[in-house]
C-alpha cells in the first residue's frame, strides 16, 4: 500500500519537476544551445570514429581473410615418440627433428562430413597442396599445386570472381594459374604448361583461366587444378592434406579450432594463430578508439557538469524560493538530474544525426576506399549512454543545488 | 491522495505558532560566535495580525526563518500548530512547511520560467503534481481576489512591483495555511502601492482566519496591525497592542 502511494508521490511529484526542468532550459535558450551543441559534437566524433574503426576493420578482415580459410585442418605433424624414462634417472637425448613429408589426413571423407554437421561452418573444403616446378621453355618457377572440389572451394575463394582472364575450368588437364606466375613465365589462356611435381610425376597441362588474388605471393604461387590431377601428381592417390573451413562468425575461429583439435586429434590452426599480427594491429585499434571515446564522453561530461554548475549559482535565489513553497531536497536534486538527462538526450541526438551525416559524407566522396556502415543499435546505445552519462555529471552540481540552506539561498542576488 | 495535514491535530489548532526560550547562535562554537536571538518566547493564536518590528539587525528576519521552518535554531522550543519541531527530518520540515506556512518576501520572489497562475500553483504542484481542477479554481479566484483576474497567464516578469507582489500573497494562500510570514513585503513599494498590499493582507487575515506576522520597518503599518512584537538586540522588548506601543519605539524605527 505505502509503496504503491510513494509510486503515485512519485510520478505526481515528477510531473512538476519535469516542468521545472524545461523551463529553466528554456528560460536561458543560449546556454542550453551551446552545451547541447558541445555535446553534439562530442556524441558525432563518437559515433563517426567508432563506425570509421569498424568499416576499416571489417574491410581489412575481409581483405585479409577473402583469399584464405578461417581453420585449417592438417595430418598431425610427425614426432619423434619415446620410451618411458626410469624413475629418478636424467636422460640425456639428442633428437632429430622428424621431416614433414606431405601426409593425407585419415579418412577425411569422414571428417569433412562430421563437421558438414555444424551450422557454425559456412563450408568445409578438402584441399591437396604440395609444392612442384613449373616450367615453360627454359623457364622455372616453384609453386604450389592446389588440388580443389571447385563446388566447395567457391566457398573459401571465389576463383570465378578473381578471373580476370579465361574461364573456370580446372577438369582435364586444365589449370588456373595467377596472373604473376603468368607473367613470371610468359604464359596467355590456352598456353601449355609443364608441372613436375618432383619423383617423375609430371604432366603437361593447359592454362585455363588466369585470376588475380590481389596478393602477390599468392598471385605467384598458386596453381589450380582438380582433386584427382593433384593426387596424381603428388603422389598420394585418393588422400587430401588439408581440410579448410569458412565460419559464421570469423572471431570465433579459434574457439572452433580448438574443438576440432579436441574431436579429432588433427593438427589444427586458425586464422587468429596465423595472422597474430593483424589481431594484434586490430586489437591495438579497438584500444585507440577506446581511449578516445573515453575521453571524449569525459570533457563531454565535464561540459554538461561546469554548465549545470553554473545554472545552479545563477538559480540560487529561485531554488531557495521553492524550498520555501515546500519542495523537498529530492525535489530539486531530480530537477537538476533530469536538466543533465535532458541536455545528455538532446545533445547525443543532434550528434548521431551529425555522425550519420558525417558518415553519409564520408561514403559519397571516396567510395573506392571502403563503405562505412552505421548500425542502428551503435545510435541508440550512443544516445542511452549519453543521456545516462548526463544525469550521472549533473550529480555533483544537482547535490550542491539540494543542499542549499533555504534561508542563505533566497536572500541570493 | 489525501489533503488532509496528517501533522496537525484538531486539539491545539488555536495556537498555531508557540515559541518558548529560542536562541539562536550563529558560527557555535567558533571564535566568530554570534548570539541573534535571546529566550525569544511568543505565542501567535489564529486570525491574530502581528507585526514584528525592530532596526536591522535586531533579529526579526532570523527569527521570522526560524519560525517558517527554513532556518534551525540553537535551543529551546518551536511549536507549530501544537506540533513540536525539534528533532524533525529535513523531509519533515519540509512538509510542516508546506502544510502549514505561507511566504511573502519583500522582493516577491517569482520564478519568472513560470507563468502568473503557475507560480500561485507552484506549492500546491510541489506537493500533489499535477494541479486538479479545483486547485487551479482556487488559485484562480485568489487572483480575483487581488485584482490579477486578467493576469493569469502573464509571464511575471511583465508584472509590476505591486502586481508581483500580490501574485507573491495570492502563492502564500493558495495551501490554505494556517500561518503567513511576511518578510518586509512593501518594503520595496511606493506608499500607495504598500497600503493596497497591507489592504489585502487584512482582508485576508479576517475572511480566512489565518495568523499573520509581517516584518516591517513602516510604522503607519505597523499601527494597522493590532499587535506589536518589538525585537531589539535579539531580546522582546515590547509584545502587546500596537495602540500601547511607546512613542520612543515608533520614533526610532
Amino acid at each position: 500500500m505505502s509503496f504503491f502511494n510513494a509510486i503515485t508521490r512519485l510520478r505526481n511529484s515528477l510531473w512538476i519537476e519535469w516542468r521545472i526542468a524545461i523551463r529553466f532550459l528554456a528560460e536561458s535558450p543560449l546556454q542550453t544551445l551551446l552545451i547541447s551543441v558541445a555535446i553534439s559534437v562530442g556524441a558525432a566524433v563518437i559515433v563517426f570514429i567508432t563506425a570509421l574503426i569498424m568499416g576499416l576493420q571489417t574491410n581489412l578482415i575481409n581483405k585479409t581473410l577473402g583469399t584464405q580459410a578461417h581453420i585449417r585442418i592438417e595430418a598431425t605433424q610427425q614426432h619423434n615418440n619415446f620410451s618411458e624414462f626410469p624413475d629418478g634417472k636424467y636422460v640425456w637425448i639428442f633428437e632429430n627433428p622428424r621431416d614433414q613429408r606431405l601426409q593425407t589426413i585419415n579418412n577425411w571423407q569422414e571428417v569433412r562430413d562430421t563437421l558438414d554437421q555444424y551450422s557454425a561452418f559456412n563450408t568445409v573444403s578438402p584441399l591437396i597442396s604440395g609444392p612442384a616446378f613449373a616450367t615453360k621453355g627454359s623457364a622455372r618457377a616453384s609453386v604450389a599445386l592446389m588440388g580443389i572440389d571447385p563446388k566447395r572451394y567457391t566457398g573459401i575463394i571465389n576463383l570465378k570472381e578473381y578471373l580476370t582472364e579465361g574461364q573456370f575450368s580446372i577438369e582435364a588437364s586444365d589449370i588456373l594459374i595467377g596472373y604473376q606466375l603468368a607473367k613470371d613465365l610468359g604464359l596467355r589462356t590456352g598456353d601449355k604448361l609443364r608441372i613436375d611435381a618432383g619423383d617423375n610425376h609430371q604432366s603437361v597441362m593447359n592454362v585455363a583461366g588466369i585470376f588475380e588474388l590481389g596478393v602477390r605471393e599468392l598471385d605467384r604461387r598458386y596453381v589450380y587444378t582438380s582433386l584427382k590431377q593433384a593426387q596424381t601428381l603428388l603422389n598420394l592417390p585418393g588422400g587430401i592434406t588439408i581440410l579448410e573451413i569458412k565460419i559464421l562468425d570469423v572471431f570465433s575461429a579459434e574457439y572452433w579450432a580448438q574443438r576440432i583439435q579436441k574431436l579429432t586429434g588433427l593438427y589444427v590452426q586458425s586464422w587468429m594463430e596465423s595472422n597474430g599480427q593483424l589481431l594484434n594491429a586490430l586489437n591495438s585499434q579497438s584500444m585507440t578508439t577506446q581511449i578516445i571515446r573515453v575521453f571524449v564522453a569525459m570533457s563531454v561530461i565535464f561540459g554538461i557538469a561546469s554548465v549545470l554548475a553554473v545554472s545552479v549559482v545563477q538559480r540560487t535565489r529561485e531554488i531557495g524560493i521553492l524550498r520555501a513553497m515546500g519542495s523537498s531536497q529530492q525535489q530539486i536534486l531530480r530537477v537538476f538530474l533530469l536538466q543533465g538527462g535532458l541536455l545528455g538526450l538532446t545533445g547525443s541526438l543532434l550528434g548521431v544525426l551529425m555522425g550519420y551525416t558525417l558518415i553519409q559524407i564520408f561514403n559519397a566522396i571516396d567510395t573506392k576506399l571502403f563503405v562505412i556502415e552505421l548500425e542502428t543499435s551503435m545510435m541508440l546505445s550512443a544516445i542511452f549512454i549519453a543521456t545516462l552519462a548526463g544525469v550521472l555529471a549533473a550529480m555533483v552540481p544537482a547535490r550542491r543545488a539540494a543542499k542549499y540552506d533555504p534561508a542563505v539561498a533566497i536572500r541570493y542576488v | 491522495m489525501s489533503n488532509s495535514p496528517v501533522l496537525i491535530t484538531p486539539d491545539n489548532q488555536q495556537i498555531v505558532l508557540q515559541l518558548d526560550k529560542i536562541n539562536k547562535v550563529f558560527n557555535e562554537g567558533t571564535p566568530l560566535a554570534n548570539h541573534v536571538l535571546h529566550d525569544v518566547s511568543l505565542q501567535v493564536s489564529r486570525g491574530e495580525l502581528v507585526a514584528l518590528v525592530g532596526t536591522s539587525g535586531s533579529g526579526k528576519s532570523t527569527l521570522l526563518n526560524i519560525m517558517g521552518l527554513l532556518d534551525l535554531y540553537s535551543s529551546g522550543k518551536l511549536r507549530i500548530q501544537g506540533h513540536l519541531t525539534q528533532g524533525l527530518s529535513e523531509q519533515q520540515r519540509t512538509q510542516l512547511r508546506s502544510e502549514s506556512i505561507g511566504f511573502v518576501f519583500q522582493f516577491h520572489h517569482l520564478i519568472n520560467a513560470f507563468s502568473t497562475i503557475d507560480n500561485v500553483l507552484m506549492p500546491l504542484m510541489l506537493r500533489y503534481g499535477k494541479p486538479n481542477q479545483e486547485q487551479t479554481e482556487y488559485a484562480q479566484y485568489l487572483l480575483n481576489e487581488v485584482g490579477l483576474a486578467n493576469y493569469a497567464h502573464t509571464a511575471t516578469n511583465r508584472l509590476s512591483g505591486g502586481q508581483q507582489q500580490r501574485v507573491a500573497i495570492a502563492r502564500a494562500l493558495v495551501t490554505r495555511p494556517a500561518l503567513i510570514l511576511a518578510d518586509e513585503p512593501t518594503g520595496n513599494l511606493d506608499t500607495q502601492t504598500a497600503d493596497e498590499v497591507f489592504d489585502l493582507f487584512e482582508r485576508f487575515n479576517l475572511e480566512h482566519q489565518c495568523a499573520i506576522v509581517i516584518v516591517t520597518h513602516d510604522p503607519r503599518l505597523s499601527a494597522r496591525c493590532p499587535r506589536t512584537i518589538r525585537l531589539t538586540d535579539g531580546r522582546i522588548v515590547y509584545d502587546g497592542a500596537s495602540a500601547n506601543l511607546p512613542n520612543a519605539f515608533t520614533k526610532a524605527v
